[in-house]
């Protein structure tokens, strides 16, 4: 869990400052560049199956743990006052990990297929003219940005927790962990929400 | 100042492990704000066996926080709405006049109900039992100042040594997990000089047992460490999960 957590934290940094080349207002000259070296470097193609590796055992690992930790109390308390003990997204979890799973398969059925199992991507259609389309619907914004918030919450329990799983829980380093964890969930979630909602409101070109 | 509140309780009933149990409503009144919840709930037991009706069972001992016996699930918290006490220690003047208080036992696939508000705790002992203990020489103890212990180690085994396996973290935790406890008997052995020889396979041993007994896994939400009556940091369960990866990677 932590390990294949960290693994897809560190995936999420290189996804997320690549995406943020469009804000260059280059008419997404840099970010076609970047999507192309990794859509044809051997290197990246490889890591890409680890990604979906690491990914798949990331979910079947989360939601697994998920339904056995439900079954150790059958007879569930009639009052819960959980709000006093503890974070309500360190408790859901599972939750937005489903929701991040929702998301991610509409994400990759809109970027992932078009580019690698079509054969629409081409010079004048390019995966910046496919991000254009797609953002135009506002549905598709929402779903969006709706994403970004589970993520940003599974992020702002996950970071710190994967250490702490790891046994890196040290008086002198926790605190500073705990922040990074959230300056990078709060960073990456924000910098991925913005992105629609630049292309539907036409902010970049 | 002592004042008087009149209550409503919502108490769980149950006649055994086999049988369902419910909830009983019972009003109780001119309770003192100086009487602890035991005391409380003892003044209802009176009424109920002068009545002719079944006691409410629950268990105590100490009284004084020290002996972790007591285990109420009140109004949604183990122990109650106050931080660092036990059920025993619970004041009445933590309550208001006219409420109404919801008291459940521990709930837990690993702490049956033996009856009412009483659970059995006895896979805490067997996760003890796998693997908390030390081995020493018999004949005469040698001087303990043949034994240098750095400060802060000392510190953090004793503070983990107050653990009084009252079950609280279980109670609260989601997963129902036992983590807290195993890694403050763990930490308490790991820390010290005398728990090494057994150091290697120690945190294998409690934390198999703790999984046989049907415990949850920790998800790190820190609700135990929160609810804890003796303030268990989740700093040991680090060190447990440390101890574990060392032990899996050493052992025969
Ligand atoms: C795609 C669907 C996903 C699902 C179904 C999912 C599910 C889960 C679940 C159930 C947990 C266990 C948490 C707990 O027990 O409290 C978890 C932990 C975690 N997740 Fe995810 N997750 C997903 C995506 C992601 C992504 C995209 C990332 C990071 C980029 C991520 C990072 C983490 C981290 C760091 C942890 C903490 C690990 C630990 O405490 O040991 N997850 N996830
Ligand atoms: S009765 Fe001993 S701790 Fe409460």
């Amino acid at each position: 869990m932590a390990t294949t957590g960290l693994f897809l934290i560190s995936f999420l940094i290189v996804h997320c400052g690549l995406n943020a080349t469009i804000f260059l207002n280059d008419g997404g000259a840099a970010f076609n560049e970047g999507a192309e070296f990794m859509g044809t470097n051997p290197i990246i193609r490889t890591m890409e199956i680890v990604l979906f590796a690491g990914l798949l055992l990331h979910i079947v690992d989360g939601l697994r743990l998920w339904l056995d930790n439900k079954k150790k109390r059958p007879v569930a308390y009639a009052v819960v006052d959980g709000a006093a003990n503890s974070k309500w997204y360190s408790r859901s979890m599972g939750l937005l990990g489903t929701l991040l799973l929702l998301f991610l398969i509409i994400h990759l059925k809109h970027f992932w297929y078009f580019s690698r199992l079509t054969n629409d991507l081409t010079e004048a259609h390019t995966l910046y003219n496919e991000m254009q389309i797609v953002f135009e619907s506002p549905i598709v914004v929402i779903i969006y940005v709706l994403g970004c918030i589970s993520l940003g919450y599974h992020l702002l329990h996950g970071f710190q927790s994967a250490f702490q799983s790891l046994g890196w829980n040290h008086p002198k380093y926790a605190p500073t962990i705990k922040s990074i964890g959230a300056i990078y969930a709060v960073v990456i979630s924000a910098t991925f929400a913005s992105m629609p909602i630049a292309f539907y409101f036409h902010l970049i070109h | 100042m002592e004042g008087h509140l009149n209550l409503t309780l919502k108490i769980w009933r149950q006649k055994n492990t086999q049988t369902a149990g419910k909830f009983e409503t019972y009003q109780v009144s001119g309770i003192s704000t100086d009487m602890s919840f035991l005391e409380m709930i003892d003044v209802l037991n009176n009424r109920l066996i002068e009545e002719g009706d079944d006691p409410v069972a629950f268990d105590h001992d100490c009284r004084e926080g020290i002996c972790g016996m007591c285990s109420m699930y009140i109004n949604g918290r183990p122990h109650g709405p106050n931080r660092g006490v036990t059920t025993c220690q619970l004041h009445m003047r933590s309550f208001k006049d006219g409420e109404t208080i919801t008291v459940e036992p521990w709930r837990a696939s690993a702490f049956p109900v033996i009856k009412d508000l009483v659970v059995n705790r006895s896979a805490f002992d067997r996760i003890i039992a796998a693997g908390g203990f030390i081995s020493v020489n018999t004949g005469n103890a040698q001087d303990a100042n043949n034994l240098p212990i750095n400060k802060d180690n000392a510190d953090d085994a004793f503070a983990a040594a107050a653990c009084i396996g009252c079950g609280a973290c279980v109670a609260a935790c989601k997963n129902a997990s036992a983590m807290l406890f195993t890694s403050a008997k763990i930490s308490q052995l790991a820390l010290l000089p005398q728990g090494q020889i057994e150091a290697a396979t120690r945190a294998q041993a409690m934390v198999a047992q703790m999984d046989e007994e049907g415990f949850g896994a920790c998800s790190n939400t820190g609700a135990c460490e929160a609810e804890c009556p003796k303030g268990i940091s989740i700093e040991n369960i680090a060190r447990m999960n440390r101890e574990y990866f060392s032990a899996t990677f050493s052992s025969k």
